[in-house]
């Protein structure tokens, strides 16, 4: 305890710096809890998932297959980032499908909201780059994106700006942990104390491409691969991404490699000649029904299963959290109890 | 009822366990449809390592029976080592045997089928294949060792129900004796319904529910669909017929004009 700070100030101990682990110590540190957060690998990103992310804010697209919270509490996102990261880009996600896939356009308009039908001259408006090449499509104007890296470097940032401690490799037993409360959001790596859990492994690429812009993320129906593109700085796309039940964290298969390649080539044909910057892989932690849970087993707090939502849930489950260790009278949503 | 390789299930929906929005609601439409059997996809790199084990865990504790399957598979040899694979991760000596021909209509290789389903009934298999309605591969299947066969109504994940009713009914009078299964094509209750009126012993979808709004109570309406197409063949409908036919006689009704 130093002079400066007030006696009742609570310790807490986060295990984990993916983008739920930062969310929670940001959350915490504004709302005057002390906070150290125990990260195992060497710097930001290192180990976590949320590395790999798309980084689409798209609670309306997700609800295509997610359940009614992650469409709700997905909106806090875009305005949360913007406050405590930046780097938030507000132009929409637009979806389309080529036409011998319209079915899949229109089964996905039937199970969501806030967009509105677009024809080829809209899209043409939206993204000129596509012009020509889809005839309809679905515009989510109120959707947002962001880029990843920046996200959670800016969030340790600002974790520090605001006092609290980072230490990175440091792998930890978080009831171990000496602090008051300990919140565990070690996504995957939790699984010996969440047996529940299980991964959802994703493959990702990094193109760079110089002959074709976009504004916004793109997705492209299929009925067998759905795919997406998200535009980065310096002429680089994001192109995600696979979901396939297993917990394996390496290796890409020349399959999705294949299916990964074929969706961006199947948007435009000028993602051919793209330099391949990057492969990535990992997996998602999740819960069987695919949503996020805040699970107390007394003085520990497990925060994950965020799936493939770690930024559009990371704020909405940072304020449940906070709102869990500093009130143990409040029940926040996404709460489970567990006998300590 | 039929007896599929000896197992009779009272409910003879085969459900597939891809594409749910998530394992709960898969679970929840296995438990609401009632379904005895479920297929299961085995990605050959998870397999090897062992890093699909917690989806697996999810799937035996559905408590039913589990028929893996060769999905995605294009030739015997990639087939064969999967079905060996899914034998031993599930410990069943089941499999849904699927090559597939073509990409766009993932129309089975029938040619490839046939050798694929001799070598795996060599070996123990009980080989559940997917076809087409064509009699003669169908004969060559039970040639192999097959003692089921599971034509397709339409390609996989189309929804168009039966594009061939005319040779489902052909091969159903072909093969009197034989468990049929209408397997891939169904969109629609009414669709099973129609398969299940033909004389067929099961359905097996798979996309129809997990890609439904509502994938439980799809999942249910499918079963009572089936329930009722069953019920229907065994109480042998009538003959649809060209001229009304009205079932209060008419001779004999006073004349009030």
């Amino acid at each position: 305890m130093t002079a400066s700070r007030p006696s009742h100030e609570l310790d807490v101990a986060v295990a984990g710096a993916g983008v739920v682990g930062l969310a929670c110590a940001v959350a915490l540190l504004a709302r005057g809890a002390r906070v150290t957060v125990h990260e195992r690998g060497a710097h930001v990103g290192a180990e976590a998932c949320s590395w790999y992310a798309g980084g689409m804010l798209a609670p309306w697209c997700e609800g295509e297959s997610a359940e009614e919270p992650v469409v709700r509490l997905g909106q806090e996102a875009a305005a949360w980032w913007e406050r405590h990261a930046g780097g938030v880009v507000r132009r929409g996600t637009l979806v389309v499908a080529p036409s011998r896939d319209r079915a899949e356009l229109r089964r996905f308009g039937e199970r969501t909201s806030h967009f509105e039908d677009v024809d080829g001259a809209a899209i043409a408006g939206l993204e000129p780059d596509l012009a020509g090449r889809f005839s309809r499509g679905l515009f989510f104007a109120e959707e947002a994106h962001l880029d990843p890296r920046r996200a959670i470097a800016a969030l340790a940032e600002r974790v520090l700006a605001q006092g609290g401690t980072i230490r990175f490799g440091s792998e930890v037993e978080p009831a171990a942990l000496d602090a008051g409360v300990v919140l565990d959001c070690r996504g995957l790596a939790a699984r010996d104390v969440l047996p529940e859990l299980r991964g959802v492994k994703g493959e990702m690429l990094i193109l760079k491409s110089d002959e074709i812009a976009l504004s916004r993320p793109i997705r492209l129906l299929h009925p067998r691969i759905p795919l997406y593109i998200v535009p980065r700085a310096g002429g680089h796309f994001m192109v995600g991404a696979t979901m396939i039940e297993s917990g394996a964290r390496r290796r890409i298969s020349a399959r999705s490699m294949l299916e990964l390649l074929g969706a961006a080539y199947a948007l435009h044909p000028a993602f051919a000649e793209a330099e391949i910057v990057e492969i990535g892989t990992d997996a998602r932690p999740a819960f069987p029904d695919n949503l996020p849970r805040l699970t107390r087993r007394g003085r520990v707090i497990h925060v994950n299963g965020l799936y493939r939502h770690g930024f559009l849930l990371s704020p909405a489950m940072a304020r449940m959290a906070a709102d869990a260790v500093l009130d143990p009278h409040l029940r926040p949503e996404m709460l489970h109890d567990l006998a300590a | 009822m039929a007896a599929f390789y000896g197992f009779a299930p009272d409910n003879p929906l085969f459900l597939g366990t891809a594409q749910y929005p998530s394992p709960a609601i898969l679970a929840e439409a296995v438990r609401r449809s009632g379904a005895e059997v479920v297929t299961v996809s085995l990605r050959r790199e998870s397999a090897g390592s062992g890093a699909g084990q917690a989806f697996w865990s999810l799937i035996r504790e559905l408590g039913v029976k589990v028929l893996p399957n060769t999905a995605g598979c294009h030739t015997v040899k990639e087939a064969v080592t999967t079905a060996q694979m899914a034998r031993e991760v599930f410990g069943t000596d089941w499999i849904k045997l699927e090559v597939i021909g073509e990409d766009d209509t993932l129309q089975p290789d029938v040619i490839a089928l046939v050798e694929a389903a001799r070598i795996l009934s060599d070996d123990g298999f009980k080989v559940f294949p997917y076809t087409t309605e064509d009699i003669v591969v169908g004969s060559r299947l039970l040639d192999a060792g097959c003692e089921v066969l599971m034509p397709w109504g339409a390609p996989i994940g189309s929804g168009r129900g039966l594009n061939n009713p005319y040779g489902l009914r052909t091969m159903r009078q072909h093969f009197p004796d034989i468990p049929l299964v209408v397997d891939a094509g169904i969109g629609l209750p009414s669709h099973a319904a129609q398969a299940m009126e033909l004389g067929y012993d099961g359905i097996l979808l798979n996309t129809a529910v997990a890609k439904a709004g509502d994938p439980a109570a799809m999942a249910e309406a499918f079963a009572l669909a089936i329930r009722a197409g069953r019920l229907a063949f065994a109480a042998q409908p009538i003959e649809a017929r060209d001229m009304a036919a009205p079932s209060t006689p008419v001779m004999g009704k006073a004349f009030l004009a």
